[in-house]
């Protein structure tokens, strides 16, 4: 892998820190006039999700990591890992332990797009789209008329994701979802 | 190479306020008796400076190919005009440093930098608040500070007198970084950038504009300043002041080294921590030091950083917006 300067560090460029891949969010430079120049850098650790600050003399370098964002599908789990295939036409697959699943196991949806990041070829994450269409198979009976405002109640997810819908929301019913914030849109 | 983005970064109207605070710097110094100058921008001297990186320029000059250096700054220039007797000058000049790119740097900057011979640090810094006052149009309230007792409000550390390892300590918590390897200077620029800096020059934008002023730097930081010994505490310091507005450093003032001999001695201190640094050696310019030699009268002189003071003035945190063309897009 090549080696990038602190000159060359950039939003998104992918490196290695410590022994764990990392994608720079944010790199600025600080130099007194007279003196030594550095720059502040914040990362994310993409193996665990936090965000470093680290600051680096001006010239310093960080080997890049192997790190790729590709699209693929996702298949099934066969209860300890979860598979995905690329979308690409090759319908190479890959699988992801819970590790890299994480959080996002509630929003695995079969035959939805996930962006699966690859370190050396092993999937350490799985972003699921902004928006997911999921049914519902469990919540309290809709109240008719209520469509409005007007209060909320937890449903439970095809995914097993549970959500605050309306109360006019019924069993079987189809919703859309916003994955970041975990919230009810609309019915889909 | 993109050429998408030909058009420039500021806007027109942030163009047309630089061209009205540029005018107004020239009428500044036209009523003080301030001569213009224009020194060169290309030069067979460059920068000893251990952290300052010259751009290296070949040329075919009296038939042979020469390297010459685009300048850090116009200052051994504008003190061999000293030397030859021009008095008072000021030059508004492009200079160039390698790799100091950023939202408060672009490799090619505008410095304004001037002289006053006859003028203490005291004087000068005076001077430089007026001709802040007349660029932002509005008062300015001053603060000056001690470096030491700046490390001492907000580091709880003496900078002068405190273990270099301890100073290392403290860098390598701040910084989340390993300062195994760090000089003194390094940990106190490190400190000084990272914790002091953004405490400096608060305001909030009211009708009186706040400044700090950082003075009494440790005698290591000297670069083209005098030395002397503090009175009150008994310390080296530089000749220096600094100031800043909203965290920015905007001016770097100093009572001018005119010692020919002590100039060519931090010439080569300059090449030797330059050689420990693994970069290559700038020969030291040699006409200026035959010019102190000639004999410069004592002065103090300032240079301050006219894109950031117009970035500021205009409300702005980046200099590309005050900029028509930074490095990438030029």
């Amino acid at each position: 892998m090549a080696s990038y300067s602190t000159n060359e560090f950039k939003g998104g460029l992918k490196v290695m820190l410590d022994g764990d891949p990392c994608s720079i969010v944010e790199n600025e430079f600080v130099k007194p006039g007279k003196g030594q120049a550095f720059n502040r850098v914040k990362l994310r650790n993409l193996n665990t999700g936090r965000v470093w600050e680290r600051t680096f003399k001006s010239g310093e370098s960080l080997e890049g990591a192997d790190v790729l964002e590709l699209d693929m599908e996702y298949l099934y789990t066969d209860g300890e890992m979860w598979h995905f295939m690329k979308t690409d036409g090759s319908f190479e697959q890959f699988a992801a332990d819970k590790k890299a699943v994480g959080d996002n196991e509630k929003w695995l949806k079969e035959q939805v797009a996930y962006v699966v990041t690859l370190w050396n070829d092993n999937p350490i994450s799985i972003a699921p789209p902004n928006f997911i269409e999921l049914e519902v198979t469990e919540t309290d009976p809709g109240l008719k008329g209520d469509t409005a405002q007007g209060g909320s109640k937890p449903a439970t997810l095809s995914t097993g994701a549970v959500v605050r819908v309306p109360l006019f929301i019924n069993q079987g019913e189809v919703l859309k979802i916003d994955t970041r914030s975990g919230e009810y849109v609309s019915r889909a | 190479m993109s050429v998408a983005d030909w058009a420039p970064t500021a806007s027109l109207d942030a163009l047309r306020f630089r061209a009205e605070r540029m005018a107004a710097v020239r009428q500044f110094f036209a009523e003080r008796q301030v001569l213009e100058v224009e020194t060169p921008v290309l030069g067979q001297g460059g920068s000893v400076d251990p952290l300052l990186d010259s751009l290296q320029v070949e040329a075919r000059l009296s038939g042979q190919r020469q390297r010459l250096w685009l300048q850090t700054s116009p200052e051994f220039h504008m003190k061999r005009l000293l030397a030859a007797g021009s008095g008072p000058i000021f030059q508004i000049a492009h200079a160039f440093r390698d790799a100091e790119v950023g939202q408060r740097h672009n490799i090619e900057f505008t410095l304004l930098e001037w002289y006053q011979p006859g003028y203490g640090l005291d004087l000068l810094r005076e001077e430089c608040v007026e001709l802040i006052e007349r660029v932002l149009g509005k008062p300015i309230s001053l603060s000056v500070h001690r470096y030491r007792a700046l490390f001492e409000q907000w580091l709880e550390l003496d900078p002068f007198t405190a273990e270099t390892s301890h100073l290392a300590a403290r860098a390598a918590e701040v910084g989340g970084m390993d300062t195994a390897d760090f000089s003194r200077d390094d940990c106190l620029d490190l400190l000084f950038s990272h914790v002091i800096e953004p405490q400096l020059g608060k305001d909030s934008g009211g009708a009186v504009a706040l400044l700090d002023a950082v003075v009494d730097y440790p005698a290591s930081q000297a670069a083209l300043a005098k030395r002397r010994r503090d009175p009150v505490d008994g310390v080296e310091v530089a000749a220096r002041f600094e100031l800043y507005w909203q965290g920015v450093e905007l001016a770097n003032g100093y009572d001018e080294l005119a010692d020919a001999a002590e100039q060519a001695a931090r010439f080569e201190e300059d090449n030797a921590q330059r050689a420990q640094l693994g970069k290559p050696r700038v020969d030291s310019d040699q006409r200026l030091l035959a010019a102190l030699e000639a004999g410069m009268p004592a002065c103090s002189g300032v240079a301050l950083g006219l894109d950031r003071l117009i970035m500021l003035a205009a409300g702005e945190c980046r200099l590309d917006k005050v900029i028509a063309f930074p490095t990438e897009r030029a």
